[in-house]
């Protein structure tokens, strides 16, 4: 009571809810949020906008003969280099490559997420406690994993000779980048499409088989229609990494299979060309772009 | 009329019946041994509470779980094994389970295209069946932007436009507000006797059943206590679940002294109708409205009648719901708010009397 009596006459007005009062205090709540974002703004332009400039700068720049970049003289001609016959060869070849490692993925993982999303929630749980269990061993570990099973002595030529089809040749081949590939991008397909099948109603699947749909039926009409977002994000996490995959192409993948990631580590390192390096990296990031303003027009948002 | 099942005269036969259905799920009895018939063209409710298998027993015709044992058949087809798209009988889903990505439109022909009826008879079905549910003009909304009432619409819609031989409806009316369901109690009723289809309902609203049903089957923890009219329910359950579940009841600890007679718990015997064996102790089921209220030294003679002392009065508007405490019972009466008649004060003693035939004598 004395309190609400002591307090002074101004303060009282000011408590007023005014449509001024509520503007100022959203400038105020706009202003902290900038304020608690700016951190992560100046991480992002230190060192992803400003690299990214200098690099754009590269493509545009001419090789000297020493193996130096000459920045004087602006030109295309990095990105002409990227139409003759061997780049575009290893662009398609990668693109292809991608594209296959996205598809392969979303047809192992689409059945998968879909069990793990119709178990009960404990087991739900544990089964993507084993999705991501990989994670906890280091990546290029886990590719050299793949050199012993897939190599001349190793598990996959053992049961293919036992198998009676003979001593197969898996490692250094396209097929060894693609299981690389598939088995290192697997959870990044599984997880969208167990978060955006789990999240449909399973009466919808129920009334689709009471409304005569046979079990395929209901997959295409009801299940996929509604795990569209999942599907999208979840091959749009696998086909752009794959695209400029390093790593996997280097340790599993044959001097004949050079990759648009070796590619450009080759040009950047060893040809010493900076500007067709830097064209290349330019091309690709453009490609995954498109790739990332498709999966938000097609409603990636809801996911 | 009164019997809807399996006539044997006219040799008719029942859209679904169910011999010896028992479900289980692991160790979890969920429908223990049910036999029914239900006829062509027949309102039948299932009623329970939460829990009594009510809905189990429905998936099961509608295919979406398989009995553990016994028979299951359409109108005289065996379908206990068959996939739900393989058996001429549509659901209404308690939830509507609407098609979130199609349009009304969509919803309701997803049905006929999935048995790939041709296109032009399509359209012609789903208008019809959507002018049927009075949806026209929201044909091509989605079902986030329709009300509670209008989705129960389209689910009918998307159901009765395959022309199945059997609806069934699980908690139908479970999602609307109390002003919404009554609408949709009539409207359902009368849809049903415009299409002639069998309609399977399930729901635990005692007073949603006596609305609609032709014929109601009560079940509890599994097991189907008693099929009957809503009358014959009402009025004779067979025993103290039923009596409680449907409408308020009263229930008088007795038993059995013969045929006619039975031995209330205070050690008088009354009249009381029951073909159960000598000694069985059974409840006699007194309505609260069928019952009547005196003064004790006025009780009519033809009446029955206990005395005890008035403890509360309840106000209801058009009622008033008097309790009544004898030392070995509780008893409600409820009077019609009339002008006149006898008003008993709270303290005083009253006498709750009834005529035979407003009592049945029910199992324990």
């Amino acid at each position: 009571m004395t309190m609400v009596a002591d307090r002074p006459e101004g303060l009282e007005e000011a408590a007023v809810a005014t449509p001024e009062f509520e503007k100022a205090a959203e400038r105020a709540a706009s202003r902290r949020g900038f304020l608690l974002s700016l951190p992560a703004y100046a991480y992002l332009v230190l060192f992803f906008a400003v690299p990214l400039v200098i690099v754009m700068i590269y493509s545009f720049a001419t090789r000297n003969r020493f193996g130096g970049t000459d920045l004087s003289g602006w030109n295309l001609d990095a990105y002409r280099k990227l139409g003759e016959p061997i780049v575009r060869d290893i662009l398609f070849r990668s693109l292809w490559l991608a594209i296959l490692t996205t598809l392969i993925c979303l047809v192992v993982a689409y059945p998968f997420a879909y069990f793990i999303a119709t178990r009960t929630p404990l087991v739900r749980n544990l089964m993507l406690v084993f999705v991501m269990i990989p994670f906890w061993t280091n990546f290029l570990v886990r590719n050299y994993a793949w050199r012993v099973l897939l190599g001349n002595d190793g598990l996959f030529t053992n049961i293919s000779e036992a198998l009676g089809l003979g001593e197969r040749e898996l490692l250094f081949t396209t097929s060894a980048v693609v299981i690389g590939l598939v088995y290192g991008f697997l959870p990044f397909m599984v997880l969208p499409l167990y978060a955006s099948i789990e999240r449909i109603d399973l009466s919808l699947v129920e009334a689709s088989r009471d409304l005569y749909a046979s079990g395929f039926q209901t997959f295409r009409r009801v299940l996929l229609p509604l795990s569209m977002p999942g599907v999208i994000a979840g091959s749009i996490l696998v086909f752009v990494p794959s695209l400029g995959a390093y790593v996997t192409p280097e340790i599993l993948g044959g001097a004949k299979t050079t990759l648009l990631g070796s590619y450009i580590v080759t040009q950047f390192l060893t040809a010493r060309n900076w500007p067709v390096g830097a064209s290349l990296s330019f091309v690709l990031m453009a490609v995954m772009l498109v790739a990332t303003l498709v999966y938000f027009r097609t409603g990636g948002r809801n996911l | 009329m009164g019997d809807g099942g399996n006539d044997p005269v006219s040799g008719q036969t029942a859209a679904v019946e169910l011999t010896a259905i028992t479900k289980r799920f692991g160790s979890v009895v969920a429908v223990d041994n049910v036999d029914l018939e239900i006829a062509d063209g027949e309102f039948f409710a299932l009623l329970g509470p939460s829990g009594c298998g009510k809905t189990t027993t429905l998936r099961m015709v509608a295919g979406l779980e398989f009995p553990t044992e016994g028979s299951l058949k359409i109108f005289g087809n065996e379908a206990g094994t068959l996939p739900p798209n393989k058996r001429p009988v549509n659901t209404v889903f308690q939830d509507y389970a609407l098609f979130p990505h199609m349009t009304v439109e969509a919803n309701v022909a997803f049905g006929l295209k999935m048995q790939r009826v041709a296109k032009g008879e399509i359209a012609d079905r789903v208008q019809e069946a959507i002018s049927l549910v009075r949806l026209e003009g929201l044909e091509q909304r989605r079902s986030q932007q329709l009300s509670g009432g209008q989705r129960q619409r389209v689910a009918l819609a998307r159901a009765l436009v395959n022309r199945p031989k059997v609806l069934l409806l699980d908690e139908p009316l479970g999602a609307l507000d109390l002003k919404l369901r009554q609408e949709m109690q009539s409207e359902l009723k009368a849809l049903q006797r415009e299409v002639g289809i069998t309609f399977v309902f399930v729901t635990h609203d005692q007073e949603e059943a006596l609305t609609m049903a032709d014929r109601i089957g009560v079940m509890n923890e599994g097991e189907l206590l008693q099929v009957g009219t809503p009358s014959e329910i009402y009025e004779h359950p067979v025993n103290r679940f039923v009596a409680n579940f449907i409408g308020q009841t009263n229930l008088l600890d007795a038993s059995v002294v013969s045929n006619d007679t039975v031995c209330l718990a205070n050690g008088v015997h009354i009249p009381g109708k029951s073909d159960l064996p000598v000694g069985t102790r059974v409840a006699v089921c007194l309505r609260p409205e069928r019952a009547g209220m005196y003064p004790p030294e006025e009780v009519p003679a033809d009446q029955q009648s206990v005395i005890g002392r008035l403890e509360s009065v309840t106000y209801l508007g058009n009622a008033l719901v008097y309790t009544v405490v004898l030392d070995w019972a509780r008893l409600e009466v409820r009077r019609e708010n009339q002008p006149g008649g006898y008003r008993p004060h709270v303290g005083q003693e009253v006498a709750v009397s009834w005529t035979l035939d407003a009592i049945s004598v029910v199992r324990a």
